[in-house]
C-alpha cells in the first residue's frame, strides 16, 4: 500500500463522510469558543494540569459522557440495520466496524472512565484522605486513558475501524484478513489506555492501604471503598495480560512475528485464551464497584444500616479470586475435553452464589427501611429484577452442554446487556445523579431524571429481551442482516424501537443536566441526600483540600453517628495543609504517547522513534525535577472554611 | 386494581412466550443431542424463572410495605447487622441449587461429548467439514464424495463432524440437531450429532467470520439411509471430481452456492490432524508453495486411519 492510501477510509460511505464534516466542525467552534471567551489559560491551569482527584474525577466523567454517545449512536444504527429483513442501510463491512468499536468504546471508554471517574472523586473523600496516594501518576493515569481513546475514535476518519470484533480473534484480525490500520487502532489504542488503567489500580491499591483516616480499619471501611479495593487488586492481577497479549498482537502485525498464525507455529486459539484470562476478570472489574455504589445508594434512600456488611465484603474477596477460574467459558466450544467443560461450567456456576447473597442483602437492606424514591434510588431498585434476570441466565450460559447452543448467538448478546446495563449502566447513571451535588454544588432535576430512567429501563426490556428468543431460534450474533424467510423481523424491530427509547432517555438525561445547570437552585446544603458515608461531610462543592481537619472514625457509618449519635468526627485545630503541584507534564507526556501510537498505527517509524525518545525524555525530566509541593496556609483554611459556614456544624 | 392487570398482562405475556418457544429452533429438537441440551435448557428455565419470581415478590413487598409515604411520621428503621437463620438460607439455598446444576452439567457435557444415546455400538459415518471464506466444505471419506455449502445426512445413524477451518476460527452449526463447536486453522474438533427423522435444517457459521459471515450458511436435509445411498450413488455418477486446482480456487474468499463433487479434498489437503498436528508449518493455502512437500508425509501419518474404511469399499 502507498505511504498515502493509508491514510484513507477502505470502505466510505455518504454516513462517514458528513459524520467527518460534522466533527471536523465541532472541534473547530470548541477552539474558536475557547479563544473568544479567553478561556484557555484557565483550561491549561485549572484542568489540563491539574492534579486534584476531584478534577480528575469530573474529566472521567465528562470523557465516559462523551464516549457513551458515540458507543449509543454505533448501538442504534446497529439495530435500524437489523430492524427489517435484507435491509441496506449499512453494508457489511461498516455494520463490522461499528459493532467491533461499540464494544470496545462501551466497555473500555464508557463504563471503565465512568467507574474511574466514580472511584476518583469519591474514595478518597470516602476514606478521609486529601488526595490519592500518587497524585501525578493519577493524571498520568487520566491522560494516557484519554489519548488511548482518542486515537481509537480517529480511526473513523483516518484509515479505517477495527473490524474484527471487540474480542479481536486471531486469525481473523491478522494482517491476512484484516489488511488495513483498523486493527493496529485497536491494538495501540487499547494498549495506551490499558497501561494508564493499570496505574490507576496500582495508585488505588496504596491509596486505600495507606491512606485511611484514623479509626478507619478495614472493616469500617465504606463498600464502595471496599469494591474498589477489590477491583484495584483484580486490575493489577489481570492488565498485565492483556498488556502481554496485546503487545503480541501488534508484534504480529507491525513486525510480522507468528504468535497467532495459522501457519509457523502460532495458535490462533493462543488470543482467545489471553484474551478472556483478561476479559472475563475485566467484567468483574465493572461490576464490582458498580454493587459498591448500589450498597451505598440502597441504604441512604432506605434509612438504613447495609444489611451483612460482612457476608457483602467477603462475597466481594471471593468474587475477585474466583474471576480468574472462569475464563475458559468463552470458549466451550473450542474442542476441550468434557472434563475441562465440567470444571469451567461449575467454577463459572459458583460465581453466581456471591452474587445471590449481594442482592439478598440489598433486598433486606430495604426491608424495615424508609424508602424514598428518588432518581438514584430508582436506578438501584430497577436494577435488581433486571439483574437477576442477566444473572440467571449467566447460570444457563455457564451450562457448557447447553452453551454449546446459545454460543455466538443473540442469546448471548441479551444475556451480557442484560448484566452491563442494569449493572454498571444503572448504577454509574444512579450514582452520577447521587454525587452530582457533591461534584458541582447543584441537584439535578429529579421529575426529567425520572423521565430518563423510564425510558431507559423500558427501552431497555424492549431492545434486549426480544434477542433472547431470537438467539434461541438460530440468529447468529454479528450478522449485519438476515432473508425475512428467518422470521427473525418482528422481534428486531421491537429491538429497534428499544433501542430508540434508549436513545431518547439519553437525551433526556444531558437535558436534565443542562436544565439543572439554569434552573436548578445553586444552595442545597452538604448532605443533601441525608447520606451515611464520609463523603457527605465534605462541603459542597468540595475544597481543594477535601477536609480542613482529618475526620476521626469510630463506626462503619461514622458520619451517620456524627449527624444523630453525637459522635465528634472533627477534632482538634487547623494546621498548614500540604497539597501537590500542578503540572504539565501528564498532558504533555500523553500526548507524546498520542503521536507515538499514530506513528506506530501507520508504521511511520521516524515518528514513532522521535516519540518513544519523547516519552523517555519526560520520565528522565521528572527525576531530575525538585518539586515539594505546596502549603495552604491556615488562614486560607479559615476563610474558606468561614465561607462555607465552618468545620463543626456536626457536632 | 392496577396492579391485578398488570400481574394478568404479565402472565399471560409468558405464557405466550413459553408456549411460542415450541417452535424456536433450539428448542425443537431432531436428534438426541439437540433433545439433551432442550432438556437442559428447559430445566435452567424452570429453577430460574423460580430464583427470579422469589427476587421480584420479597421486592414488590418491600417497596409496598416500606415506601416512605406509607410509614407514620415518626418511623425510624432500626440497626440491623444481619441474622444468621437469614444468612444460612441466602446462601445455602444458592449452593444447593449450583450443586444440583454442576450435577447436570457433568452428566449433560459427557452426554453431548460421546456418540449419541441409543446409537452406541454403531459405525459413525465420518463428514469432514472444512470452512473458508465464506463457504463449508463437506467431505464424506467414506463415500468418496465431497460438496460446498450442503449436506445430506442419513438418519438413525450417529454422525462423527471432523471440523477445521482454511481461515478464520468459525463454528460449524445446526440449532436443530446440536450445539456448535469451533473449526480452527490448526486442529481438528469432533461434533458428534445424530438425526432422528427425515426433515430439512439450517446450518451456519456462528462464530464472525468477516465481511461475507451473515451469508455463511447451509443446506442440511436429514433422509432415509436408502435415500441417502441414492444419493451418494447419483453423485458419483453425475458429478465432476475434485482436483486440486478447483479446490485452490474455491478457497478464496467469496460465496458459492451448492456444488458437489466426487472425489475429496482430504487426499491432496488433508486434515490438519493426529499425531502430527500443529507442526507442519506450511499447510495452508498462504504458503501454498511448501505444500507439495509436505503432501505426501501429511497424507500417510495423518490420514492413513480414517481412510481405511473408504478402501474397504
Amino acid at each position: 500500500m502507498g505511504f498515502f492510501s493509508r491514510f484513507l477510509i477502505p470502505n466510505p460511505s455518504p454516513v462517514i463522510y458528513s459524520s467527518m464534516v460534522a466533527i471536523g466542525v465541532t472541534v473547530l467552534l470548541i477552539i474558536v469558543g475557547i479563544t473568544h471567551f479567553k478561556k484557555w489559560f484557565y483550561l491549561w491551569s485549572g484542568w489540563l494540569t491539574t492534579v486534584d482527584h476531584k478534577r480528575i474525577g469530573i474529566m472521567y466523567l465528562i470523557s465516559a459522557l462523551l464516549m457513551l454517545f458515540r458507543g449509543g449512536v454505533d448501538a442504534v444504527m446497529m439495530r435500524a440495520q437489523l430492524a427489517v429483513p435484507d435491509n441496506k442501510l449499512l453494508d457489511s463491512q461498516h455494520y463490522n466496524e461499528i459493532f467491533s468499536t461499540h464494544g470496545v468504546v462501551m466497555i473500555l471508554f464508557m463504563a471503565m472512565p465512568y467507574i474511574m471517574a466514580l472511584m476518583n472523586f469519591v474514595v478518597p473523600l470516602q476514606i478521609g484522605a486529601r488526595d490519592v496516594a500518587f497524585p501525578r501518576l493519577n493524571a498520568i493515569s487520566f491522560w494516557l486513558f484519554f489519548m488511548g481513546a482518542m486515537l481509537f475514535n480517529i480511526s473513523f476518519v483516518i484509515g479505517g475501524s477495527p473490524d474484527a470484533g471487540w474480542s479481536s480473534y486471531f486469525p481473523l484480525a491478522g494482517n491476512e484478513f484484516s489488511p488495513h490500520v483498523g486493527t493496529n487502532y485497536y491494538m495501540i489504542g487499547i494498549q495506551i489506555a490499558g497501561i494508564g488503567t493499570l496505574m490507576t489500580g496500582i495508585n488505588f491499591l496504596t491509596t486505600i492501604l495507606k491512606m485511611r483516616a484514623p479509626g478507619m480499619t478495614l472493616m469500617k471501611m465504606p463498600m464502595f471503598t471496599w469494591s474498589s479495593l477489590v477491583t484495584s487488586i483484580i486490575i493489577v492481577f489481570a492488565f498485565p495480560v492483556l498488556t502481554v497479549a496485546l503487545i503480541m498482537g501488534t508484534m504480529d502485525r507491525l513486525f510480522a512475528t507468528k504468535f497467532f498464525t495459522m501457519t509457523d507455529g502460532g495458535m490462533d486459539m493462543l488470543w482467545a485464551n489471553l484474551f478472556w484470562v483478561w476479559g472475563h476478570p475485566e467484567v468483574y472489574i465493572l461490576i464490582l464497584p458498580a454493587f459498591g455504589l448500589f450498597s451505598e445508594i440502597i441504604p441512604t434512600f432506605s434509612r438504613r444500616n447495609l444489611y451483612g456488611y460482612r457476608s457483602m465484603v467477603a462475597s466481594m474477596v471471593f468474587i475477585s479470586i474466583y474471576s480468574f477460574f472462569v475464563w475458559t467459558h468463552h470458549f466451550f466450544t473450542m474442542g476441550q475435553a468434557a472434563y475441562v467443560n465440567s470444571i469451567f461450567s461449575i467454577t463459572t456456576m459458583v460465581i453466581a452464589i456471591p452474587t445471590g447473597i449481594k442482592i439478598f442483602n440489598w433486598l433486606f437492606t430495604m426491608w424495615k427501611g424508609r424508602i424514598r424514591f428518588t432518581v438514584p434510588m430508582l436506578y438501584s431498585i430497577g436494577f435488581i429484577p433486571l439483574f437477576t434476570i442477566g444473572g440467571v441466565t449467566g447460570v444457563m450460559l455457564a451450562m457448557s452442554a447447553a452453551d454449546y447452543q446459545y454460543h455466538n448467538t443473540m442469546f448471548l448478546v441479551a444475556h451480557f446487556h442484560n448484566v452491563i446495563i442494569p449493572g454498571v449502566v444503572f448504577a454509574v447513571l444512579g450514582a452520577g445523579t447521587y454525587y452530582w451535588p457533591k461534584m458541582f454544588g447543584f441537584m439535578l432535576n429529579e421529575r426529567i431524571g425520572k423521565w430518563a430512567f423510564w425510558f431507559l429501563t423500558i427501552g431497555f426490556c424492549l431492545a434486549f429481551f426480544p434477542m433472547y428468543i431470537t438467539g434461541l431460534d438460530g440468529q447468529a450474533r454479528r450478522i449485519y442482516t438476515y432473508s425475512e424467510s428467518t422470521g427473525f423481523g418482528p422481534l428486531n424491530m421491537i429491538s429497534f424501537i428499544g433501542a430508540v427509547l434508549m436513545a431518547i432517555s439519553f437525551v433526556l438525561i444531558v437535558y436534565t443536566i443542562y436544565y439543572s445547570i439554569r434552573h436548578a437552585p445553586k444552595d442545597v446544603g452538604d448532605d443533601p441526600w441525608d447520606a451515611r458515608s464520609l463523603e457527605w461531610a465534605t462541603h459542597n462543592p468540595v475544597p481543594e483540600y477535601n477536609f480542613a481537619i482529618i475526620p476521626q472514625v469510630n463506626s462503619r457509618e461514622t458520619f451517620w453517628d456524627a449527624k444523630y449519635k453525637g459522635h465528634e468526627l472533627f477534632k482538634g485545630d487547623y494546621e498548614k495543609i500540604h497539597m501537590p503541584n500542578n503540572s504539565g507534564v501528564p498532558f504533555i507526556m500523553s500526548c507524546i504517547f498520542f503521536v507515538f501510537g499514530f506513528a506506530l498505527v501507520f508504521s511511520i517509524w521516524f515518528l514513532a522513534i522521535i516519540g518513544l525518545i519523547g516519552i523517555f525524555v519526560c520520565m528522565a525530566h521528572r527525576s531530575f525535577e525538585i518539586d515539594h509541593g505546596h502549603y495552604i496556609s491556615v488562614e486560607e483554611i479559615k476563610e474558606t472554611e468561614a465561607k462555607f459556614r465552618g468545620v463543626n456544624k456536626w457536632k | 386494581m392496577k396492579i391485578k392487570w398488570v400481574l394478568l398482562a404479565f402472565l399471560s405475556t409468558i405464557v405466550n412466550v413459553l408456549s411460542g418457544c415450541e417452535s424456536l429452533a433450539v428448542l425443537d429438537p431432531k436428534g438426541p443431542q439437540a433433545q439433551t441440551q432442550a432438556n437442559v435448557i428447559w430445566l435452567s428455565i424452570a429453577i430460574m424463572a423460580v430464583i427470579v419470581i422469589v427476587v421480584c415478590a420479597i421486592l414488590v413487598f418491600v417497596l409496598t410495605k416500606y415506601r416512605d409515604s406509607k410509614l407514620p411520621k415518626d418511623y425510624e428503621p432500626p440497626y440491623i447487622e444481619g441474622n444468621h437463620v437469614v444468612e444460612t438460607i441466602i446462601v445455602g439455598v444458592p449452593i444447593l441449587i449450583v450443586i444440583f446444576f454442576s450435577v447436570v452439567s457433568v452428566i449433560s457435557n459427557n452426554k453431548v461429548e460421546a456418540t449419541p444415546e441409543g446409537y452406541k455400538g454403531q459405525d459413525p459415518l465420518v463428514i469432514y467439514a472444512s470452512s473458508s471464506d465464506w463457504k463449508w466444505h463437506f467431505s464424506y471419506p467414506e463415500n468418496d464424495i465431497e460438496t460446498v455449502n450442503y449436506l445430506y445426512i442419513p438418519t438413525n445413524r450417529p454422525l462423527e463432524f471432523k471440523l477445521y477451518s482454511f481461515g478464520p476460527i468459525t463454528s460449524f452449526w445446526i440449532p436443530q440437531l446440536g450445539g456448535q463447536k469451533y473449526a480452527m486453522s490448526n486442529m481438528v474438533t469432533t461434533l458428534h450429532l445424530a438425526a432422528d427423522e427425515s426433515v430439512e435444517m439450517m446450518g451456519r457459521n456462528a462464530n464472525f467470520s468477516g465481511k461475507g459471515f451473515a451469508e455463511n450458511t447451509f443446506h442440511v436435509e436429514a433422509m432415509s439411509q436408502d435415500k441417502f445411498d441414492e444419493w451418494v450413488k447419483e453423485v458419483k455418477e453425475t458429478a465432476k471430481p475434485i482436483t486440486e486446482v478447483r479446490f485452490n480456487e474455491l478457497l478464496k474468499p467469496g460465496h458459492e452456492g451448492q456444488l458437489t463433487f466426487t472425489g475429496t479434498h482430504l487426499d491432496f489437503s488433508p486434515a490438519p490432524e493426529g499425531e502430527n498436528a500443529g507442526h507442519h508449518h506450511g499447510s495452508s493455502d498462504s504458503n501454498a508453495n511448501s505444500k507439495g512437500e509436505h503432501m505426501e508425509h501429511d497424507h500417510k501419518s495423518s490420514n492413513s486411519k480414517e481412510k481405511s474404511p473408504h478402501k474397504h469399499e
